[in-house]
């Protein structure tokens, strides 16, 4: 069970739900829990049906105030394999663009009792007012700069798949962490399953109080298993901010070229990419890349996520013996 | 003189029987009673006339001066959805507040003689507990021109402040410590360098970092308290520090004060008890600024406390309309309330545990405040205005069990078990709250 995320900010609060919020809130357990049940739905998409009919009659809303294709495509499609209904909802075209507030929004789509809401947010804290102020189970979808949980599940799925193991593994995160939600919950995933982590970056990247190992130097990545790295996001390099001098001072000293991997090492990138940026096309494209079973991990994954807020239970046999009636 | 304004409140005919009575200015420490004859105290002993006046039944519990927050906003004028005078002067008296300071970062600001007027006038009609107003040190706390404090000072403005945003400028500050050496009033500061703090919604240390939010480094209080400091060195005037929360802050500030700086300093009930982890909750209700800060910041702060480098507990309560506060923790206005609750969150936190003595934090509430701001200092004597506070040191409550009577609820103790109570609050001489 995905631990129990008490209501305790507003006494009386309400009756205590099932959510989705940060990966602090899961235990090593409830990881593997999960990606045994991702291993499941995965056979299930090889059949020539891939639907299954467990959450038939269940409401999935998906409520996105950040532009998101891979995120948001994988949960409507992963709702959409299990038989739930959708329904998505993006700021824009919507009442956010006539001021209204996201308490308001959430207590509206609220009103149709649904069985899930899926959030992404520019802000951190969104999911957890969601939380509050509604009935549902609250899947966090990346809020702000915290947190992006099943993006963590979905690498840890791409990582056990493509190395056989996660225990002793040794990653180095490459890029801007200080911006990075993808960052953060990877490294409390990393913690809870035994990775060893590197942060590597330009010093004002790299926020000094995270419990990680962090260095400047790109060649700390020579000695990790996987070089992941993370997205520079354009709008923040602007002239003015002054986190690293100019992107292309930035590429030059960590960008992920063929020539700084060493045989063997594979890459992993949460999306969109910056291709000439952070990472080489040559990358990218290469053998070495997980990019493409990062998207394919995250269809099952947040299957599984879905499935063990609404199910719940033994998931791994229970999920195979629904795999097998459908 | 700096003015205090109270409504119009008939002078208490009461006898408390059988206090405690804790006056530690007054070197008092007593069981003792008290008679106070329309507002003025006239009898302390260890028995007393009644005279035929109420008695109030204080077997058990404490005396004490009622305490002074010189830090409060009362959002009047223009968020009175938030406070008004009266509710904000309501929550004070049931908090056992005598008197409390408004700080000018209303809209419009406080920065004219004809505002602060209006605000007077309303504070006679209103206030349940006598209330002074501090205006601003800039018109329109915009950083840019001085505000005419003369005219201001005659017309009862208790000290300025910029507060809520810092004199960004150094000769600006300068020129404002120069000008306000003709009213004998304090400029009070709120310190905080923008370009270090800039889109810091908390402080930044481990929780920031985990959380991934932006933060304000220690050292953007740290500099301008520095600043500060110095400019004020050099004029040879008084200055007072607002709402300190960082360990380098208080270090500098006993520095400065050792080398003959007239330099006073306050904290709040929040950053003595809370550090930053309250923030990995993301309750909006621990969203302030300064923000909390880490463990040894918060034990920074209450040495400080104890030792009397920092002379004052202030509030900063700050009162926030549900549907702001309501919103994502990055999406939501910095500030909590504190009146109701200053005295029980330090007394169970602090006093309790061994942390302080009940003399000390009393003291820090109304006597250190009374000095820093020249206010006439509250106190268990015959012949002094009854600005007394009973208070129930065994009780338990809840807080929010019952309504807050300030209009907001954006308390960080909302649903906190707590000890210790106002039984009753005398301010100006009239019975203000009972419980």
């Amino acid at each position: 069970m995905i631990r129990l995320v008490t209501d305790d900010l507003r006494p009386p609060g309400p009756i205590s739900r099932r959510h989705l919020l940060s990966v602090a809130d899961l235990t090593r357990d409830d990881v593997e829990r999960l990606l045994g049940t991702a291993r499941t739905f995965a056979a299930s998409l090889e059949r020539r049906v891939k639907k299954l009919p467990t959450l038939k009659g269940h409401l999935v809303v998906n409520l996105f105030y950040e532009s998101s294709t891979r995120t948001s495509s994988s949960f409507e499609l992963a709702a959409k394999r299990l038989s739930a209904d959708t329904l998505t909802v993006k700021a824009a075209g919507s009442s956010v663009d006539k001021g209204e507030s996201l308490a308001d929004t959430a207590r509206t789509l609220g009103a149709y009792d649904p069985d899930v809401i899926v959030i992404r947010h520019p802000q951190a804290g969104a999911p957890h007012l969601v939380a509050r102020v509604t009935e549902a189970h609250v899947v966090n979808a990346g809020d702000g700069k915290h947190q992006h949980p099943t993006q963590a599940l979905l690498d840890l799925y791409t990582l056990q798949e493509a190395l056989g193991r996660l225990e002793g593994l040794h990653v180095a995160i490459v890029g801007d962490v200080l911006h990075s939600r993808v960052a953060r919950s990877l490294l409390q995933a990393f913690a809870l399953v035994g990775i060893r982590a590197t942060l590597v970056g330009p010093p004002a990247l790299l926020p000094r109080d995270l419990p990680a190992e962090a260095t400047s130097d790109i060649g700390a990545i020579r000695d990790a298993d996987v070089v992941y790295v993370l997205r520079m996001q354009r709008e923040r390099m602007e002239g003015g901010a002054n986190f690293v001098p100019s992107l292309r001072e930035y590429t030059a000293r960590w960008g992920i070229t063929p020539e700084r991997l060493r045989p063997g090492q594979r890459v992993m990138h949460p999306g969109p990419a910056n291709r000439g940026v952070e990472i080489d096309a040559a990358v990218a494209d290469s053998p070495a890349s997980l990019i493409v079973r990062q998207v394919r991990a995250g269809l099952v994954v947040r299957m599984a996520v879905l499935y063990d807020l609404l199910v719940g239970g033994p998931v791994g046999v229970e999920a195979a013996a629904t795999a097998e009636v459908a | 003189m700096p003015a205090l304004w109270q409504r119009e409140l008939p002078g208490a005919d009461v006898v408390v029987r059988g206090a405690r009575v804790l006056d530690p200015a007054e070197g008092l420490d007593a069981r003792l009673s008290v008679r106070i004859d329309r507002g003025t105290i006239t009898a302390l002993g260890e028995t007393v006339e009644a005279n035929g006046h109420r008695v109030v039944e204080a077997e058990g519990l404490v005396l004490a001066p009622a305490f002074v927050d010189p830090h409060v906003h009362l959002r009047t004028p223009g968020r009175e959805d938030e406070e008004t005078i009266a509710s904000g002067t309501q929550a004070a008296a049931a908090g056992g507040y005598c008197a409390i300071l408004a700080m000018p970062n209303t809209e419009p600001v406080v920065d004219s003689a004809a505002t602060l007027g209006a605000l007077a006038a309303a504070a006679r009609r209103e206030a349940e507990v006598p209330t002074g107003f501090l205006a601003a040190i800039t018109r329109g706390q915009r950083g840019e021109e001085l505000t005419e404090m003369a005219e201001l000072a005659d017309s009862g403005a208790v000290a300025f402040s910029d507060d809520g945003v810092p004199v960004a400028s150094a000769g600006l500050l300068r020129r404002a410590f120069q000008y306000v050496s003709i009213t004998g009033r304090t400029l009070a500061l709120h310190c905080e360098e923008p370009t270090l703090s800039r889109g810091g919604h908390v402080h930044e240390g481990r929780a920031a970092a985990e959380l991934g939010l932006a933060g304000q480094p220690s050292v953007a209080e740290a500099a301008m308290v520095a600043r500060d400091l110095a400019v004020a060195r050099h004029e040879g005037q008084p200055v007072h520090l607002l709402h300190l929360s960082a360990r380098e802050s208080v270090e500098l500030l006993a520095a400065a004060r050792a080398a003959g700086v007239r330099a006073s300093g306050e904290v709040t009930p929040h950053h003595l008890v809370l550090t930053d982890d309250a923030v990995r909750s993301l309750d909006p209700n621990v969203k302030m600024n300064p923000p909390l800060r880490g463990e040894r910041d918060r034990a920074a702060l209450l040495d400080a406390l104890r030792d009397g480098t920092v002379e004052c507990v202030a509030t900063d309560h700050a009162p926030h309309a549900a549907h702001e506060k309501d919103a994502p923790f990055e999406a939501a206005p910095f500030g909590v309330t504190g009146l109701e609750t200053a005295f029980a969150a330090l007394y169970t936190h602090l006093v309790e545990p061994g942390l302080l003595p009940l003399a000390t934090l009393l003291e820090r509430m109304s006597a250190g405040p009374a000095r820093v701001f020249g206010l006439e200092r509250p106190r268990v004597a015959a012949g002094a205005p009854a600005n007394l506070v009973l208070l129930d040191l065994e009780r338990e409550w809840t807080v929010g069990e019952r309504p807050f009577r300030s209009r907001s609820a954006n308390s960080w103790l909302l649903g906190a078990r707590l000890r210790g109570s106002v039984r009753l609050t005398a301010a100006g001489g009239a019975v203000v709250y009972e419980a």
